[in-house]
């Protein structure tokens, strides 16, 4: 896999004709920048008295970044001839690193699960940083719940968080209306939002790639417009407020309990300190993500689970071997819809406040591009590309105006060093003369 | 070689029509396909060959005539049965011209997705599956076992745990016959299972039809070019040109009969030859130059 990389910068340039070609793409790179510059610094408009715009002409900058961009080039594939051999060197390492990554794949996730256990007692940990860790989290579990349907299935969904948007105002109504606590919403926001993902599922049936991705796309749209039009039952814009907090086996996080109520703190006689909560709620989504993960791994070895990964395959194939693509596609859609809404009620339940703010298309987009960054089906891929993308603009804070070029510049660098995620393996599901699942 | 009652039909094609808008792609063609025995499908490209193995496996719903496909003592009418139960319930199992694999799974892995229903029902739609029960554990093994047994035939054991993309092409072919057979069916249709092989392993897949032929007590459909496999290993041949059945008999009968060879080579008064030559060397090279 890492060797397309080494065969395209291999044929690039030949010996005779070194330095036309060099030069003809410094110079297109410059007229791209010509273009681009033109409108973005070339016209600056300014205030030229009583509200009225004036424009002033920047011609030299256009012509200092035609110039930068054209000695930036040069060098850069200047540099990249010389270089042609590291470059293979470090992709071989790279591919090293894989290797040696997958081999490791017990140790590196037993690791991994230590770290984020001891994360909260760590000396460097804060509030901060534990929220942080919650959040991204609750992304891996979306990653994850996405995978199921997009990783294994090979249905492309861009409505993803409709499920999650779904889940959580399962709970949010289901607490407004019937006082029911985050451990009784729970099922109920997992069972609504599977069904929804039935819902989905079946008008869905016969389209694959582009197609599906728009209607799921329509779908996610659906959910969040009548969530912000219905507003007798949702609160439209303002959202469903006051939802309670996860209680540790009926006792509270809160400084003080109700009459004939104790809480966390005054049950373990500790002082009060309202890190407690943070810290509860981060490992109730670490359980609630690793239980998802689990889950998934288990049914990837299962009939049902084999079956979505056929028919991402083949779909032709799995109908002349008597597979029921209806039953798979709806069962793959439901499964990976019923994380969404786990999570989703999470979500609520540690924000306290939910409106159809948090759910619109860049939160699926954000997901997808998670489960397409980290490789698609890989489990662990997820967690690394949720860390990446979650993580990233939060230090990229310091940066200000620049944290979504960073972002975007990760983006990038991550699909043209690793195209097919950042990590492309797919373990089999079962081996002959290893003993079946384990 | 059926014992003393004789050939058993198996699958009855009645009347076959199948229409495509204005193009009469498949016209009124009847043949009987019988147990243990191979029935060959021949024609020239663009004869309908495939179109009929769509029509029986439930690719595509016939526009008139009856397929009737004998189960025991069931009669089912494959035409009424939705696309994929047809693999399911009436036992009638397919390879395709262009290999059909899931290529991003192992070969084992394609060999056990074949299983898919039996272990579906073995793992109670995954519930026992999930919590692990002996029960579920004990299909699966037996499911691998089988795999295995086929890996076996078709000599591809030792790369079982191999992506089936990475397989060499003639591996591919035999992995996708042996793929069909783990449905466990009652007719094998093979879609020009030797296109693209070379002689060595034309020959090997002569055996390998015959023996399963002979072992799984199973009735063979085959489409086929490659006229060394056709008339070394049929029993029966059906000859189609332009939609219609043209001949019908033993490999000796179709050879000598003038409306094949027509068929085949063109009149030469008429036009000059509009086909590709039948014969041992012309139909593999007519094999060679199609879309691979």
């Amino acid at each position: 896999m890492t060797a397309a990389s080494g065969f395209v910068s291999g044929q690039v340039v030949r010996p005779p004709a070194l330095w036309a070609p060099i030069l003809k793409d410094a110079i297109i790179a410059a007229l791209v920048a010509v273009l681009l510059a033109l409108p973005l610094v070339g016209l600056q408009t300014y205030d030229i008295g009583g509200g009225a715009l004036g424009i002033r002409t920047h011609f030299d900058w256009v012509a200092l970044a035609a110039v930068a961009v054209f000695a930036g080039r040069l060098a850069f594939r200047v540099l990249h001839q010389l270089h042609r051999g590291h470059r293979r060197r470090s992709a071989a390492r790279l591919a090293r690193l894989a290797a040696w990554g997958n081999r490791q794949v017990l140790p590196i996730t037993l690791a991994g699960i230590g770290f984020a256990v001891a994360l909260p007692f760590l000396p460097f940990s804060s509030r901060y940083l534990i929220d942080l860790g919650t959040t991204v989290l609750i992304y891996v579990m979306l990653g994850w719940g996405l995978n199921v349907v997009v990783g294994l299935a090979g249905l492309l969904d861009l409505g993803y968080v409709a499920f999650y948007a779904v889940g959580a105002y399962t709970f949010g109504l289901l607490t407004r209306d019937l006082d029911f606590t985050f451990w009784e919403a729970l099922p109920f926001s997992g069972l609504v939002a599977a069904s929804f993902g039935i819902i989905l599922g079946f008008p869905v049936l016969r389209l694959r790639g582009d197609y599906l991705a728009i209607v799921t796309l329509g779908f996610g749209e659906i959910i969040r417009i009548v969530l912000l039009n219905w507003a007798p039952v949702t609160g439209g814009p303002n959202g469903i407020g006051g939802i309670p907090r996860p209680s540790f086996f009926g006792l509270s996080f809160a400084r003080s309990a109700p009459e004939g109520l104790t809480t966390f703190h005054q049950f373990f006689g500790i002082d009060f300190s309202p890190d407690h909560r943070v810290v509860f709620l981060y490992f109730v989504i670490l359980a609630m993500a690793l239980v998802t993960n689990a889950f998934t791994l288990r049914i990837r070895k299962l009939p049902v689970g084999r079956a979505w990964e056929a028919l991402r395959e083949d779909e032709v194939a799995c109908r002349a071997l008597g597979i029921n693509p209806t039953t798979v596609k709806l069962s793959a859609f439901a499964i990976g819809a019923m994380f969404g809404g786990f999570a989703g009620c999470f979500f609520a339940t540690r924000q306290g406040f939910i409106s159809p703010e948090s759910f619109t298309f860049i939160e699926s987009a954000t997901i997808l591009a998670i489960v397409v960054l980290g490789g698609m089906g890989s489990q662990m891929g997820v967690v690394l590309a949720a860390i990446l993308l979650v993580s990233l603009p939060e230090f990229g804070r310091a940066f200000a105006e620049f944290r979504m070029l960073i972002f975007g510049a990760a983006m990038v660098g991550v699909m043209v060093w690793r195209p097919r995620g950042l990590i492309a393996h797919r373990a089999p599901t079962l081996r002959l003369d290893a003993s079946p699942t384990r | 070689m059926t014992g003393a009652e004789g050939p058993a039909a198996l699958l009855a094609v009645e009347h076959l029509t199948m229409r495509f808008g204005g193009l009469l792609a498949v016209d009124d063609v009847s043949f009987i396909a019988y147990r243990n025995q191979i029935t060959a499908i021949i024609g020239p490209n663009g004869a309908g060959k495939t179109t009929v193995f769509n029509c029986l496996t439930g690719f595509y719903r016939p526009s008139a005539g009856r397929l009737v496909m004998r189960r025991g003592d069931e009669f089912l009418r494959l035409e009424r049965i939705e696309g994929f139960w047809i693999a399911r319930r009436a036992g009638i199992a397919r390879t395709f011209q262009n290999i059909r694999l899931f290529a991003g799974m192992t070969v084992l892995e394609n060999l056990i997705v074949a299983q898919h229903n039996p272990l579906m029902k073995a793992s109670v739609f995954s519930l026992a599956g999930l919590v692990g029960l002996p029960r579920y554990r004990a299909a699966e093994r037996a499911a691998v076992e089988r795999a295995r047994h086929w890996l076996d035939r078709i000599g591809l054991t030792d790369r079982a745990d191999w992506l089936a993309a990475a397989l060499p092409y003639g591996a591919q072919r035999r992995l996708e016959i042996a793929r069909a057979l783990c449905t466990g069916p009652a007719l094998l249709c093979l879609d020009e299972p030797a296109a693209g092989l070379n002689p060595r392993e034309s020959a090997e897949l002569n055996d390998l039809l015959l023996g399963v032929r002979t072992e799984e007590q199973i009735g063979i459909l085959l489409i086929e070019h490659d006229m060394s496999v056709v008339m070394g290993i049929s029993d029966h041949v059906v000859v189609l040109d332009y939609g219609r059945k043209i001949a019908d008999g033993t490999p000796a009968q179709v050879r000598s009969d003038p409306e094949v060879i027509k068929a085949y080579l063109g009149e030469d008064d008429v036009l000059p030859p509009r086909r590709s030559p039948v014969g041992e060397e012309g139909g593999a090279s007519a094999t060679r130059r199609r879309e691979w």
